[in-house]
């Protein structure tokens, strides 16, 4: 790092028309990680002179060590990690669509809903994974096996319809290639692109 | 899907095919980091006077000249400065950043090399959307594998030049890609835009003089080095240097990522001839040439007209450069239906920092969804054209202007597609009146 002193970080900007969710109170309890993960998240810490801007590298880690959401005690370690307050990181994980504050299933299908992959048929690949996993999009099945959400574009229109699993592109998709992904999953012989 | 150059030599995409392409040996092999050695042996003046020479503009959407800007940072600042590259690659219909990293990712580190020499930086950081996982993963092996051979850390290529480079993901927001609410996201907080001025040469990352440049553009720089920006330039028009990116979707039988010179003439003969033409031979209906947030042009105004394809030429004809996103619709399209869909996006990315566009988007959404329905009221095309004119120059960042530019150029370019949707209602309304 450079021997410059960075000016600080300009501080915490409010919003208080938007209301924190109701997990935002205190938890009694700070999420513990395996010193395997707290490495992994001192890596991230050191690329910056302010310790706050590894704030979405480290909730990615919290999130995925946590069973796929932030839950209340992973938000208390992350305070205390970064030295801000719980608050503070309400409200950084409310802003960003990637940051769940919910469980979501093991296999999260993202399908893109944009104007590219909706013209050539993202309407049909979106119905017909509600009718081959029973729930429609926002909503988890009862097995929490699958999770479906519409999602704007991922940088995928030159090879529309597409999805996203987890963190890995599906692209060029037809109802059969649907089923094919879905007996996979089932059969677990897929990765759900969890990294 | 095609990658490859049209109408000129590869110059961004040259080594994209090549078997291996991320490897470092594969790229030094093709002359690479050979930009960075040659620079290291100019003063950072003359790497920027090559860069204005060049006629670069910036490749993010705003097409600013990338020369100009780098020579706003100020030269006397104690303070430290920062490189950053968008990778934030948002805008629907562009994918272009995507493969240039996927691909070439030496590419993009010699590009942030040359620029922190030329700026007095000593740390770059690669802002990518969170999405790109993979690319991340690409960017980082890319990076350690610089690092060993000498390229990236401390006395870059045996001088005294030492320069840190680091990857940082975003979460999922759109609005992340413009930069203030990049750097913000970067700090680590919400992702709002900051009120400019100061611009970030200015205060920008830590309130410290920052550059934020476009993937591709920083992916070009190492060409202009090697050339000369002069060479450079020549290989497009005055105004608008070099080569340029298009990322092509949509009803094409060939989409792919197209490198073609600036200025290419012309847009029906790319669309017809070097896309291969419209899929199931079906009539050209509309392009949106520059991602989603330009205006829509109609097939009208595209064929017979040799529009030109640079910043000059597509503001000619009625639309802009942008992102370089290039969406293609054929006669089946509805473009009501196409344009409700990109409001519907508008309003998710929409990042509520200010009123006109948080609300005006939500109002758009309702509007266009009640006309969905069967239920818009006459006036209703007029309704939106008035919440347009109350977002449109009016909201704290240019999300609000992107929001409503696709509503009011397709309005007045498709005003049937419009009149459809609402003519039950009329005819509703003319018979109770007639009753
Ligand atoms: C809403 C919005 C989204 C933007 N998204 C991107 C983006 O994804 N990638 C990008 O490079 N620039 C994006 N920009 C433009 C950036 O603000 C900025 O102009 C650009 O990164 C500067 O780099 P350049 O000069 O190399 O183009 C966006 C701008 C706005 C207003
Ligand atoms: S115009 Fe929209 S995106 Fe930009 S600051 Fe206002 S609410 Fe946020
Ligand atoms: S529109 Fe679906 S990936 Fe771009």
């Amino acid at each position: 790092m450079s021997s410059e002193q960075p000016i600080q970080s300009p501080g915490n900007q409010f919003t208080p028309n938007n209301p924190l969710p109701q997990e935002a109170k205190v938890p009694d309890e700070i999420a513990k990680f395996s010193p395997q993960v707290i490495a992994e998240m001192d890596a991230h810490l050191a690329k910056y002179p302010v310790q706050r801007s590894a704030i979405l590298p480290l909730m990615f880690i919290v999130q995925r060590e946590r069973g796929g959401y932030l839950d209340p005690p992973g938000v208390a370690f992350l305070a205390d990690k970064l030295g801000v307050r719980i608050t503070d990181i309400w409200e950084v994980a409310t802003f960003y669509s990637m940051i769940n504050t919910e469980p979501v299933g093991k296999y999260h299908l993202q399908i893109c809903r944009t104007l590219s992959c909706k013209i050539l048929g993202a309407d049909k690949i979106t119905e017909h994974c509600t009718q081959r996993l029973g729930i429609k999009p926002g909503e988890t099945t009862e097995d929490s096996m699958f999770s479906l959400s519409e999602v704007e574009c991922l940088g995928s229109c030159g090879t529309a319809p597409m999805m996203q699993i987890g963190f890995d592109y599906h692209e060029n998709l037809t109802t059969e290639k649907i089923d094919e992904i879905i007996e996979n999953c089932r059969g677990g012989r897929m990765s759900n692109g969890v990294r | 899907m095609f990658i490859g150059a049209i109408g000129c030599e590869p110059l961004q995409l040259a080594r994209v095919s090549l078997e291996n392409s991320t490897s470092l040996d594969v790229y030094r092999r093709n002359g690479g980091y050979e930009a960075l050695r040659k620079a290291l042996t100019m003063s950072p003046d003359d790497v920027i006077a090559e860069v204005k020479k060049s006629a670069l503009r910036g490749r993010g959407g705003a097409g600013f000249p990338t020369g100009m800007k780098w020579g706003f940072v100020p030269k006397d600042s104690p303070k430290p400065k920062y490189v950053v590259c968008n990778a934030d690659e948002s805008e629907p219909g562009s994918f272009k950043d995507r493969y240039l990293m996927e691909r070439d990712p030496h590419m993009l580190i010699e590009g942030m090399l040359i620029a922190a020499h030329a700026l007095g930086s000593k740390t770059c950081y690669i802002y990518t959307r969170g999405e790109y996982r993979y690319l991340i993963e690409i960017m980082d092996r890319a990076i350690a594998e610089a690092r060993e051979a000498g390229l990236v850390g401390g006395k870059i290529l045996g001088t005294d030049f030492a320069c840190e480079v680091h990857t940082h993901t975003g979460a999922g927001a759109y609005i992340c890609g413009e930069e203030t609410a990049l750097l913000n996201s970067l700090e680590g907080l919400r992702g709002h835009p900051r009120m400019k001025p100061p611009f970030p040469a200015v205060a920008g990352l830590y309130s410290c003089p920052t550059v934020v440049n476009n993937v591709e553009t920083l992916t070009a720089v190492p060409d202009i080095i090697k050339m000369g920006g002069e060479a450079y330039q020549k290989l497009g028009t005055e105004k608008s240097g070099g080569t340029k990116l298009w990322s092509v979707s949509g009803h094409v039988n060939r989409p792919g990522v197209y490198e073609l010179p600036m200025g290419y003439d012309d847009m029906e003969k790319f669309i017809m001839e070097d896309c291969q033409g419209m899929t199931n031979s079906r009539k050209l209906k509309a392009v949106i040439p520059g991602g989603s947030s330009v205006y829509i042009m109609p097939a009208s105004d595209i064929l017979g007209k040799d529009v030109r394809m640079d910043y000059e030429g597509l503001v000619a004809a009625g639309s802009m450069v942008g992102s370089g996103g290039f969406i293609v619709m054929d006669e089946t399209v509805d473009i009501f239906e196409s344009t409700k869909n990109l409001t519907d996006f508008y309003k998710h990315e929409s990042c509520g920092w200010c009123t006109p566009c948080r609300e005006g988007t939500d109002w758009l959404v309702k509007v266009f969804k009640r006309i969905a329905k069967g239920e818009g009221q006459p006036e209703d095309a007029q309704l939106l054209l008035d919440l347009c004119d109350n977002i449109e120059g009016k909201s704290f960042c240019p999300l609000g202007d992107a929001a409503a530019w696709p509503i009011q150029s397709a309005i007045k370019k498709f005003p049937e597609d419009f009149k459809r949707h609402l003519a039950p209602m009329l005819e509703t309304r003319e018979s109770i009146a007639a009753d």
